[in-house]
């Protein structure tokens, strides 16, 4: 390859990558501008000041930040929890076992993977209140699992079909029931996408935004995206830009770190579950 | 160790169509049987119904006297070596050797003798601790033998365990299949579709067509005496030629010359007017090259040579000649059902590598007329099989084998023993 | 290979056999199958189906969460009400809008990234990769909130820097006026899904064998034609499912809506519709009207997709 062409490629990746973090760069910039500095017009802060992730974590909006932020962490984290074990059990199901009725499984995940959120919002507001649901844990993780359990079927589903179908047979000729084909080869060559797909099923519950301003009402559940969107409306004083650009930059770290550290593994897993031939 | 007894097994998809048809087949105590066919014989799933993979439709599926049509396969006690090894990638070798003796719960100390064992058989020691994706695929599949043999199953099941390896490895770990084998006296299924394979290891072979059997004999029986037009030509390399031949009384017309038949050939080809005579290779010579004693069991004709293949060892020809549409479509067929792709219509003929014929020219050949059969092209039927020779070829073939195995049974029941609880 | 060994597909197929022989085997494998699917299919079943045909229910009815006491049935006249009212059809329009650019740009855009990322050196590919998936990852709210302070009259720094486009000046107001809302919510919108289209994209590429550029390199095809006759016929069914999903999403936007203008001149989506007559004014039977009739929409264009452009969902599901 020559050398221009060498600096083609490398140009065009700085341009992908300048596209791809500008606005993130922008956010992280605007948290670090003082409240005086955030009408300057321009991209960097005059002087960065920690000012605003005072406010939020120690400051007067912490009280609506951080249960958020601990609300966000651990609805997410059982949603994803939850619908990997289901998942997990009805992917092998559908990649391994024969039986009748494994077509509507599927069809039934696609149904759901498309279905518009807000169509169904109403009625869970609706019933939720009746049954004491509203703005509690379990009334937003359980319809997180609409949310997460489609994707985590076909990718999970898809994995576990590129392992080879004979590794289970040779199981069970070398003596092993289902259940023990399942738990000594099965489970241990479908980690690392049982792992990719928890990743996965993460960041869906993560980015969450209808159900959490519509089945929640209080600090006892919201999530960090419905705060963050009903936060301009606080009884606040002074302008809640800076406030929330702090809180923007905070609940984005963990999905950087995440794509940093499992990228690979995130790429295959997204276009396993929906591309496969 | 046990006897496989098959009687009347059929295996129907749901479309209905039989991919094993009506299949009756005994194969004795330690004896080495093998599967043979073009792809979609069923071979494959007719070993996979024995080893319980496969649920069978109807008939009976005995192993060492039990019914076992309905059990699982782990309850079957069979080991098998599969095409892709199935070797767990998550495990070392040695867990992976182990892992039947640990779903039996086998104490530690045991399953680390059988281990060691095996791995001294198979010359992995010093492999144990690496994974499968670090080994080659010679190493890889001694694991899956190892794996096999590490417990007392009551039959070794192989399918296609040697085609993922290259030509000159293949023939290592034949070898090395045929001397376990023998080594151990157990009774062994293996799938092939190649017939050297076949022809080398198999005490006696099983030649499967759509689902059914054609013909079930040692492999000196099968190239010999072979039941059909099938069977003749699925078996040896290069193939058995076949030519258009009209009858005439005693006399066979065919493309390169009229071969005379004895009384008995005559009358067994009687009242049929077209015919195929099956003719392998090397009944073919270079006439120059034939002694003078030997001329007269033949018949000399010459022909024009298209080209010639030197092979150092052997050299072969190839020579062209007109047939009939009919016998033509018919060789067409036969050919694809074979899984090779002929084009024209053409002899190969093996000649001595010293031969000094040359392509394009008229050359004149000899042909050993002995061994020579002469096939219905209607039924495929083998007009001029003679039973008796190959029933004796075959009777042979398993004296051999007995002997083998009871040597082999002197001489190992100490090792083994020491294996088994 | 020459294998008659009939591994999944042929046992599948011969699954609905009628008078197939059921060994103990095959039924315990029926059983373990449907109690290992079964909990997951009935809780997407329950958090889905039961909710829309609740939604259904109270849609034919005239219902406010303030005024419970009269609640009365009304048939489809909630339906009446609502096809009837110009803010539905507006807010269709918005939404079919968005949809068509947004998925457009994507679609080119995500192609060229898949091309780059598809021939990258590999020196640089991990970065690009890692990069590529920042906006998939980042919360669609957090993006708009980016993409509303850029562009805003009084935080934004755009208008400064575009100062030199005309009709751009430091009082430009983007948010002021239906044509720039929509142009920086559709913005947001590409930016933040871009990435997930263009790895659907380059799955698709990797698919279409090397061997076959080659091939048509030697034919004399030039770049452009070997594009156009080699590599996009191999990958339409990737690029299917990609509009198709994508589609689907872009037509149920509401984050983007809400955080940037919360439907103000004019930008309000049907999610938003639906939305702010339930939650916010708890017209619980209006509300719900919406919601089915959105729902019905995008049945709707599901269906024209795998039935009109015979989008193979096997693919879709990894159902080799």
């Amino acid at each position: 390859m020559s050398t221009k062409e060498k600096t083609g490629w490398i140009v065009g990746g700085v341009l992908i990558v300048l596209y791809c973090l500008a606005p993130i760069a922008w956010i992280v910039s605007l948290s670090f501008k003082a409240p005086a500095d955030l009408s300057n017009a321009s991209f960097l802060p005059t002087t960065p000041s920690t000012e605003n992730y005072a406010t939020i974590l120690t400051g007067n909006a912490s009280e609506l930040f951080l249960p958020a932020l601990v609300n966000s962490f651990g609805i997410c984290l059982i949603a994803t929890f939850i619908s990997c074990v289901l998942s997990m059990f009805a992917a092998y199901a559908i990649a391994r076992l024969d039986f009748p009725g494994k077509k509507f499984i599927l069809g039934t995940a696609l149904a759901v993977a498309i279905f518009p959120v807000i169509s169904i919002v109403t009625p869970l507001f609706n019933l939720w209140r009746q049954i004491g649901l509203y703005d509690t844990w379990p009334g937003l993780i359980i319809p997180y699992l609409s949310l997460t359990l489609p994707l985590s079927i076909w990718t999970m589903s898809a994995f576990f079909r590129e392992i080879p179908w004979e590794m289970e047979q040779a199981a069970q000729v070398d003596g092993a029931t289902t259940w023990q084909a399942f738990r000594k080869v099965i489970v241990p060559l479908a980690a690392p996408g049982v792992f990719t797909t928890a990743i996965i099923a993460f960041f869906i519950a993560w980015n969450d935004f209808v159900y959490g301003i519509s089945l929640t009402s209080t600090s006892a559940s919201r999530p960090v995206p419905a705060a963050l969107g009903l936060f301009s409306g606080a009884s606040q004083f002074e302008d809640p830009t800076g406030a929330i650009a702090a809180a923007a930059v905070i609940v984005t770290i963990p999905v950087v770190v995440l794509v940093l550290v499992f990228q690979r593994r995130i790429v295959a897993g997204l276009t396993n579950g929906a591309v496969k031939g | 160790m046990a006897s496989i007894e098959m009687k009347n097994i059929v295996k129907k998809y749901g479309d209905g169509f039989p991919a094993v048809n009506d299949i009756s087949l005994d194969i004795a105590d330690g004896e080495f049987m093998i599967l043979v066919g073009p792809s979609g014989c069923g071979k494959s799933t007719l070993l996979r119904m024995i080893v319980g993979l496969e649920d069978i439709t109807s008939g009976d599926m005995v192993i060492g006297g039990d019914r076992v049509n309905d059990k699982a396969p782990r309850d079957r006690n069979l080991s098998m070596v599969f095409q892709n090894y199935a070797l767990y990638p998550h495990m070392s070798v040695y867990e992976n050797i182990a892992f039947p003796l640990r779903l039996a719960k086998t104490p530690d100390d045991k399953v680390d003798r059988l281990v060691k064992e095996a791995a001294d058989v198979l010359e992995l020691h010093e492999h144990l601790e690496r994974k499968p994706a670090n080994l080659s695929g010679g190493q890889r599949q001694r694991v899956a033998m190892g794996r096999a043999i590490v417990r007392q199953a009551e039959a070794f099941l192989f399918d296609e365990p040697l085609s993922n390896l290259d030509a000159k490895l293949r023939g290592q770990m034949r070898t090395e299949i045929a001397r376990l084998q023998r080594r151990l006296g157990i009774t062994t299924v293996y799938v092939t579709h190649d017939q050297t394979e076949a022809m080398t290891l198999g005490d006696r072979v099983c030649v499967l067509r759509k689902g059914s059997i054609q013909q079930v004999a040692s492999p000196r029986e099968l190239y010999e005496q072979p039941v059909n037009l099938f069977v003749a030509g699925f078996i040896g390399s290069p193939p058995m030629n076949f030519l258009p031949a009209t009858v005439k009384g005693s006399t066979l017309e065919t493309p390169f010359g009229n071969i005379d038949l004895d009384e008995e050939r005559a009358a067994a080809v009687a009242g049929h007017e077209l015919l195929l005579v099956g003719i392998r290779p090397e009944y073919f010579e270079d006439a120059s090259l034939v002694d003078d004693a030997k001329k007269h069991v033949g018949t000399t004709f010459t022909a024009k040579v298209d080209v010639t293949e030197w092979l150092g060892d052997q050299q072969y020809a190839y020579i062209p000649y007109e047939a009939p549409d009919a016998i033509r479509t018919q060789l067409r067929d036969l050919s694809r059902e074979l899984d090779s792709e002929e084009l024209r219509t053409q002899a190969i003929v093996s000649i001595d590598a010293s031969s000094r014929i040359r392509e394009g020219r008229d050359a004149e050949f000899w042909l050993d007329l002995r061994k020579v059969h002469v096939f219905d092209p209607e039924t495929g039927e083998n007009l001029t099989r003679d039973a008796e020779a190959g029933a004796e070829l075959t009777r042979m073939a398993t004296e051999d084998r007995e002997e083998q195995v009871a040597e082999a049974a002197g001489g190992l029941t100490g090792e083994r023993s020491s294996g088994a609880a | 290979m020459s294998t008659t060994t009939s591994p999944p597909t042929p046992r599948t197929k011969a699954e609905p056999a009628p008078e197939r022989h059921t060994s103990d085997r095959a039924k315990a494998e029926r059983k373990l199958g449907w109690l290992l699917a079964g909990p997951a299919l009935a809780v997407m079943l329950l958090v889905t189906a039961y909710p829309i045909a609740q939604a259904f229910y109270d849609s034919l009815f005239d219902y406010r969460l303030t005024d419970p006491e009269n609640r009365s049935f009304t048939g489809l006249n909630n339906y009446l009400v609502v096809l009837t009212d110009q803010l539905w059809w507006r807010s269709i329009g918005v939404t079919a809008l968005i949809t068509v650019v947004t998925v457009a740009v994507e679609l080119v855009l995500g192609f060229g990234l898949a091309l780059v990322m598809n021939k990258a050196l590999k020196a640089i590919r991990p970065v690009l990769r890692a990069a590529i998936l920042i906006p998939y990852a980042v919360i669609t709210v957090v993006s708009a909130f980016a993409w509303q302070f850029a562009f805003d009259i009084n935080t934004g720094f755009i208008n400064s820097w575009f100062v030199w486009l005309p009709g751009v000046d430091s009082t430009t107001d983007w948010f002021g006026d239906f044509g720039t809302s929509i142009f920086v919510v559709c913005l947001a919108e590409i930016w933040k899904t871009t990435p997930f289209i263009s790895l659907l994209l380059l799955a698709g590429l990797a698919q279409v064998p090397e061997v076959l550029q080659e091939a048509a390199q030697v034919d004399g095809a030039t770049w452009w034609q070997r594009m156009r006759k080699v590599t996009i016929p191999n990958m339409k069914a990737a690029i299917m499912v990609a509009l198709l999903f994508r589609t689907l999403d872009a037509f149920r936007v509401f984050d983007s809506i809400f955080v940037m203008t919360a439907g103000a001149n004019g930008t309000e989506t049907v999610s938003f519709l639906a939305y702010r007559q339930t939650i916010s004014r708890l017209e619980i039977g209006l509300g719900s009207a919406v919601s089915v009739l959105l729902f019905l929409t995008v049945v709707g264009i599901a269906f024209t997709f795998i039935k009109g452009f015979k989008v193979d969902l096997s693919q879709a599901r990894g159902d080799s």
